[in-house]
């Protein structure tokens, strides 16, 4: 073997070495990262443990919302079918409405309470995240052009 | 009038588009000098027809002609002009007309300043014109802008207030400008492949310093944007949209990096055909990724599943071609030139291992949900700490090892003397070291290794600068980039570690403390903007019992749209922002108020600019060493 010849062989298994690494590393980040998308309804029928970080996604039911005495607000999702009580502490986005769609992230207390770390609503009146458009259909609850 | 005249513009176009492919395919062959002058005239043709068509619906817009289907979906009357005509391209439609247009522009470029030879210009022209041709149709079948409303109403539908704000007015063509700009790489590289020609990185070279501009000031544009639109101090958020941009960034600059190897020494000759072709299919990935509906995000504007399948085929067939064709024709080139284990080529190649790695994680990233979308329809999304443990050691690697590129000589360098030259470098990583530990509380391992590698970065390019009299221009540029990445390193440090938050229910008359700051609430007032209403929050900034200054932050409902944004004030003194975010109606006059103090925030910003500025010198150099020798066959002495 030429000097050529090795250095190349050398390079060739650390590329390898390496791509190796990498792929190992993301593939293990991303079972450690990825947050699932949960509706009301899927949480009633699977327990989902304390702790665990997801995403909740349904409609804001109507007159569920409650202010704490600082920025703590409660309300409730709901995705027609059954319904899941959400605390948060911190400023809901200005297009948060009662009725309307609504995704949080965040972990399930003791209580089956979820407590949300981020709360995101829709964009503009047209919009609906699909993820919930996805939930209602399953629940029955869907009305095209509505909501 | 105006539609069916942007119309026919358009088809116009189309024919056109279709002339310069096959004629510019056609005049890659030798002898075939008819064909490159039809190629070099369709081009310009095509770039009236669709300067045409975009003049034409820019003048729907600013006319507010809501006969038109796009103009009454997402303009007003009472738009400010800005937006009326920043209008055209915050829609699908429009945005997609722009993207042509840019291409358009780039070919018009590659048509009158590209240098190379004749058959290498001619074939690139022809690569460019199959584009235009494919996205042309694309527009015409599923995306037209000029469609009819039969009967137009009185008042359109607005814009996204998010949208209307002059950061967001020139994002999206800065974006593009980079995003498409990455096309001429492509089709030079299509070309060279074809040709057999070797200058084709010579001569593709202007384009991709201007696609890498663009990219960079259109990424920073819209970071800011979010920062201070968005209302949640972050600057970056690992959206799916943006690491749509940030993906073509990390392979365009490992682009620039390994085109300067394959220019001066005929390293990596094969490797970056190929990574010119993985540019602009990020690009083409990047553009489904936000035009085709399977996101929701603010930047998904189309939700038409047609559309998302129209891209899908195109890019099959670009990135399916290019591929082909590369695996066809790579062997029959020249394989790259040798090099030495120790030189300035083995340090680009460590580059583009780290860049390519890191954009794999993105993609990785920003792909698998989708993925997993289609095959058993379950939704997850990957958040913001896989990013953190995946793509931020990757490029911290990187970054470590950036001043070594310049120190290290061609073909074969030295590691002793290059050492020894950048010993000062890792004195200035020490006095940012002791910077931070004397001036930061509490005091975080990241952040110290963060400012221990500005300091290394930005000392290495002083150093370039210093040593450096007489070199030539591109050395500078290169200084200036590098520098401009250890700027944004600590801003992106300084706020991740050391950002303090407070958020608070204020009633009037009220402080609140955040960082080093006392606020006092003094009440919100109802004003009237010229399409939106406004509550506007009065806090004074207190020094003492003394007010030093007022800070109004506003929430803003737009009536014609539905729909509020929320308008932070920012208060900055370049090394530190002071930034409040009004929140809910609590009632009694009480409202929820949110505070960040961000150290060092205006660095993210002004090191991508510092790095912008050293791709625009490297351009002029290039630009005026072209001038001074016309041929592309005079080989530069660094």
């Amino acid at each position: 073997m030429t000097p050529k010849k090795r250095r190349r062989l050398a390079f060739a298994a650390a590329v390898l070495a390496a791509g190796a690494v990498l792929a190992v590393g993301i593939v293990y980040e991303l079972g450690q990262n990825t947050q699932y998308f949960r509706s009301p309804a899927d949480i009633a029928a699977n327990r989902i443990e304390p702790g665990i970080a997801f995403r909740l996604g349904g409609l804001v039911q109507e007159k569920s919302l409650r202010h704490g005495s600082g920025a703590d607000v409660s309300f409730a999702v709901t995705d027609g079918k059954d319904v899941v009580p959400v605390e948060y502490n911190g400023v809901l986005p200005a297009l948060f409405r009662e009725g309307q769609g609504v995704v949080a992230l965040g972990t399930l207390n003791g209580s089956g309470k979820f407590v949300a770390t981020e709360v995101l609503a829709k964009h503009d009146e047209k919009y609906m995240p699909p993820e919930v458009v996805d939930a209602l259909k399953r629940s029955g609850h869907w009305k095209e052009g509505g909501t | 009038m105006t539609g069916e005249l942007g119309q026919l513009a358009l088809c116009f176009a189309l024919a056109l588009s279709l002339v310069m492919a096959a004629a510019g395919l056609t005049g890659a062959r030798a002898d075939a000098a008819t064909a490159r002058g039809i190629a070099h005239g369709a081009t310009m043709g095509m770039l009236v027809f669709i300067a045409l068509a975009f003049g034409a619906l820019t003048y729907a817009f600013v006319t507010s002609d809501f006969s038109i289907a796009d103009v009454a979906n997402n303009s007003h009357t009472l738009k400010p002009l800005i937006y009326k005509i920043s209008g055209v391209w915050g829609n699908h439609e429009g945005s997609m007309l722009l993207w042509v247009l840019v291409l358009s522009l780039y070919a018009g470029l590659v048509s009158t300043l590209g240098r190379g030879g004749p058959q290498l210009t001619s074939g690139a022209l022809g690569v460019q014109g199959l584009l235009a041709a494919a996205f042309i149709l694309f527009i015409l079948f599923t995306s037209n802008p000029f469609l009819r409303l039969d009967p137009a109403p009185f008042e359109g539908a607005g814009l996204n207030p998010l949208l209307q704000d002059p950061g967001l007015a020139i994002h999206p063509p800065m974006l593009y400008a980079g995003y498409v700009g990455l096309s001429a790489s492509f089709s030079y590289a299509a070309a060279a492949l074809i040709v057999g020609e070797e200058g084709w990185a010579r001569a593709a070279r202007p384009f991709m310093l201007i696609a890498w501009i663009a990219l960079t000031c259109g990424i920073a544009l819209g970071s800011w944007w979010a920062y201070y639109e968005l209302g949640w101090g972050g600057f970056w958020f690992w959206d799916p949209v943006e690491n749509a941009s940030l993906m073509p960034w990390l392979v365009a600059t490992a682009l620039l990096h390994s085109a300067l190897a394959t220019e001066r020494t005929g390293a990596f000759r094969t490797w970056t055909l190929l990574l010119a072709i993985a540019g602009f299919s990020m690009s083409l990935i990047g553009t489904f990724l936000v035009r085709s509906g399977v996101l929701s995000s603010v930047h998904a504007f189309a939700s038409d599943p047609t559309r998302g399948f129209f891209i899908m085929i195109l890019i099959f067939c670009a990135i399916g071609g290019a591929l082909g064709l590369f695996a066809w024709r790579a062997p029959t080139l020249k394989g790259g030139a040798a090099f030495e284990t120790v030189s300035r080529e083995t340090a680009l190649l460590l580059n583009n291992v780290f860049l390519v790695a890191a954009c794999a994680a993105v993609f990785v990233g920003t792909l698998y949900p989708l993925l997993l979308d289609a095959i058993n329809g379950e939704k997850i999304s990957v958040g913001p700490p896989y990013y953190a443990a995946t793509f931020a050691p990757i490029f911290f690697a990187l970054l470590l090892l950036v001043p070594f590129g310049p120190v290290l000589g061609w073909r074969r360098g030295d590691l002793k003397a290059s050492l020894r030259a950048l010993a000062p470098a890792l004195g200035i990583a020490a006095v940012a070291v002791v910077a931070v530990l004397a001036v930061a509380s509490p005091r975080f391992l990241t952040g110290v290794c963060a400012f221990a590698v500005a300091g290394w970065l930005i000392g290495a390019s002083i150093l370039g600068f210093l040593k450096r009299k007489g070199a030539r221009a591109s050395a500078f540029a290169a200084a200036l980039a590098h520098a401009g990445l250890g700027v944004t390193l600590m801003g992106v440090a300084g706020t991740t570690l050391w950002r303090s938050e407070a958020l608070t229910v204020l009633a009037p008359g009220q402080t609140m403390v955040v960082g080093p700051y006392t606020l006092r609430f003094d009440g919100v007032t109802q004003e009237q903007g010229p399409n939106y209403r406004a509550s506007r929050a009065h806090i004074a900034l207190m020094d003492g019992a003394k007010v030093q200054s007022m800070l109004t932050p506003e929430q803003r409902i737009y009536p014609a749209e539905g729909q509020d944004t929320a308008n932070t004030a920012i208060r900055t003194t370049g090394f530190e922002d002071l930034y409040l975010a009004l929140g809910d109606d609590r009632g009694n006059g009480r409202w929820t108020l949110r505070a960040y103090v961000s150290p060092l925030a205006p660095f993210i910003w002004l090191g991508g600019l510092v790095m912008a500025f050293g791709g625009m010198l490297s351009l002029w150099g290039r630009l005026r060493v072209g001038a001074r020798v016309p041929s592309a066959a005079v080989q530069p002495a660094e």
